[in-house]
């Protein structure tokens, strides 16, 4: 193992996979010669040329929606959106074009596509470019969608991604691109299977879900609530869809005790859905309320403390965590 | 004379009248509540598709808005395909699960009736892209209406295509109503064909009642791109004699209008050409238009025969190879652990 950041281990996934498979190529806007936005694309376009890494004009629902179309024709297109709050603009395209042709040709054309880049609240970007928008494609049939919160997983999460025969949603965390972890060594194979939650932390007394940005709130939540003798399994989800129903159900039946903590919004959230199916298959097994924490029901405000008081963040999970344990 | 590379315009002919004729059954199905959902008819548009599908090899790709029938018969679909997948049935063109609307057949290079308007002018830019990226001399023939020139897909595919230079042949469809609504009432400039001036792509205007005038444009073209990719944009100027869907009663429209056209119509006009150059006597075309009756014809008791699609098959097309890990249907395990990894195994399991 070596530590590398999170933008390095997305930048090696692409690379690795684009080398393997001539198939796949990267799209999008500045991934070329600016070397992406945020630079998770860095070189590419000196190693791979111009064929397989292509600049396009700001465009999205044109080339999301030529991404699909080549991808129903036997190419494996990597789209990327330099935020996933400029998705909107693709909407049609990500939702009614990608994930409906396998159904609507009855079963002759799928696409296998991954759309990819940050997602989620950054810092002080306003409401139009915080979109936290998993829950939104969650809603979607046909698509799958992961949630990277670490350099190991990002590497095997967006391989994974550009293998899967289906529309993939990478959703990336904007403020962990220059955060480190340990991962495998370059000459190993690194996949990480969609729909395989990981348990960052063993406990008793309460699950705490979460995934993406939560994921380090949620291992602080814990760290603090052990001082106080309460002690927090921390679940990192990973995938949204399909979502690690088993190992969710078999924590909480352990614990008897769930906090999900979610990045967006609380209507219709994630959270909404894993306690739906949590008191719906293991009710017996709970001992107290779920909680939820995610972000309050406004449209984000620029103000740095507004903000902060917008989103979820460790000390409302330990709040959460006390009022059940 | 048609080109080496043209297909045969007796053969075009019967076609056409295959396209009419099912149609015309559709519509009865229709009224008898045999078909669901919305059904929009070609009758008077047939020259457009089938002088393109003249002028093209049977690989190049090909994709189209919702008024669809046409374009798979075109293709070689079969018309008990094309009236089982009307009808919902396992045995459609799309197993019954796309309708009226999704016609697909990727055998026959069909790649889609995509029923958002504009939405799949984009899809038809990633098909030609493939091409180029795979350095294959295959076009793509992108069908639309009028109605599509105003959406932001299409004009940014036609940026894409422009850039790029993609090797796709935009087809615009004018019927001169996008619904209800006439090209004068949506469109900000007289002539459609000039919205490719803007992207520099070249435009051709055809009349697209006459089938030999659409086949040797659209070869023409093809014949260009194929050496040296690039994309074009043909507007052609046709019909619709029904309303927008069964359920127009098209009244905004006025009757002498609709009989200037018919007067035009494609396939009586085809069949006086071949006919005075002597290629095709009355016996034969009365033979022709016979088998293309029957055909239709058995292509509705096909139709009703065939089954239903299956209740199980429900989440069959969902994702490809069904890797869906919803276990939710089932218990946790007692001992944590090693249950979830086996169960996440299996998942090709049906939700």
């Amino acid at each position: 193992m070596r530590e590398i950041t999170y933008r390095q281990a997305l930048n090696e996934a692409l690379a690795e996979e684009i080398e393997r498979d001539p198939n796949v190529f990267l799209m999008g806007e500045e991934v070329a010669e600016y070397n992406g936005a945020y630079k998770v694309s860095q070189g590419l376009l000196d190693r791979f040329g111009p064929t397989r890494i292509i600049d396009t004009p700001i465009s999205e629902n044109g080339f999301a929606g030529l991404g699909i179309g080549a991808a129903m024709v036997g190419l494996r297109p990597i789209v990327e959106f330099m935020t996933f709050s400029f998705s909107f603009v693709a909407f049609d395209q990500i939702v009614n074009n990608a994930p409906n042709m396998f159904t609507m040709s009855g079963g002759q054309f799928n696409v296998p596509i991954t759309f990819r880049g940050p997602n989620g609240p950054a810092h002080q970007l306003g409401a139009t470019h915080s979109h936290a928008t998993e829950c939104l494609y969650a809603n979607v049939p046909g698509l799958k969608i992961c949630t990277p919160a670490t350099p190991r997983d990002a590497k095997g999460l967006l391989k994974t991604a550009v293998r899967d025969n289906n529309p993939v949603l990478v959703l990336e965390c904007e403020l962990f691109y220059s955060h480190k972890g340990l991962v495998e060594p370059e000459d190993e194979e690194l996949l990480i299977p969609l729909g395989e939650a990981e348990t960052k932390r063993e406990g008793s007394d309460v699950t705490i879900i979460s995934y993406a940005q939560t994921v380090p709130m949620a291992l602080a939540a814990a760290e603090n609530l052990a001082e106080e003798k309460i002690n927090a399994e921390v679940i990192d989800l990973r995938s949204i869809k399909p979502l690690d129903w088993p190992r969710v159900f078999q924590s909480v039946t352990k614990t008897h005790r769930v906090v999900i903590a979610e990045q967006d919004r609380p209507f219709c959230g994630i959270g909404a859905e894993i306690a739906y199916r949590i008191q719906r298959e293991i009710f017996d097994a709970l001992d107290a309320p779920i909680m939820r924490v995610a972000q309050e029901d406004v449209p984000m405000p620029y103000n740095e403390r507004l903000e902060k008081a917008v989103l979820p963040n460790t000390e409302k999970i330990i709040a959460a965590v006390k009022k059940i344990c | 004379m048609p080109r080496p590379e043209q297909r045969d315009e007796v053969e075009m002919l019967a076609m056409m009248l295959l396209i009419r004729r099912f149609e015309e059954r559709a519509s009865q199905q229709y009224q008898a509540q045999k078909i669901g959902g919305f059904c929009h008819l070609y009758i008077g548009q047939e020259a457009v598709v089938a002088g393109a599908v003249a002028a093209a090899r049977p690989d190049d790709y090909l994709v189209t808005a919702y008024r669809d029938h046409a374009h798979a018969l075109a293709r070689g679909t079969s018309a008990d395909a094309c009236m089982a997948e009307l009808f919902g049935k396992a045995t459609g063109c799309s197993r019954g699960l796309g309708g009226s609307m999704h016609f697909f057949d990727k055998e026959n290079h069909m790649y889609g009736g995509h029923a958002i308007v504009g939405a799949h002018v984009p899809l038809a830019a990633g098909m030609a892209f493939a091409s180029k990226y795979r350095k294959e001399d295959r076009v793509t023939l992108c069908f639309f209406g009028d109605g599509a020139i105003n959406q932001g897909g299409f004009h940014e595919a036609l940026n894409l295509a422009g850039l790029f230079k993609l090797p796709v042949i935009f087809i615009c469809e004018n019927n001169f109503f996008a619904m209800g609504t006439s090209v004068k009432r949506s469109t900000s400039l007289e002539h459609v064909v000039d919205r490719a001036e803007g992207y520099d792509i070249p435009g051709e205007i055809v009349d697209g009642m006459n089938f030999r005038e659409v086949r040797d444009k659209l070869s023409e073209i093809i014949v260009s791109i194929r050496k040296d990719p690039h994309p074009a944009f043909v507007e052609a100027r046709t019909y619709r004699y029904r309303g927008h869907s069964m359920s127009d009663p098209a009244s905004y429209r006025t009757k002498e209008e609709l009989e200037k056209f018919r007067l035009d119509d494609p396939i009586t006009r085809l069949r006086a050409q071949l006919t005075r150059e002597g290629k095709l006597s009355n016996e034969q075309f009365g033979e022709i238009d016979k088998r293309a009756k029957e055909e239709a014809l058995a292509s509705v008791r096909f139709a009703e025969k065939s089954a239903q699609p299956s209740l199980e098959d429900l989440y069959k097309y969902t994702y490809l190879r069904g890797v869906d890990v919803d276990v939710s249907a089932r218990k946790p395990s007692p001992s944590a652990g090693t249950a979830g990894k086996q169960e996440r195994a299996a998942d090709t399991a049906a939700p």
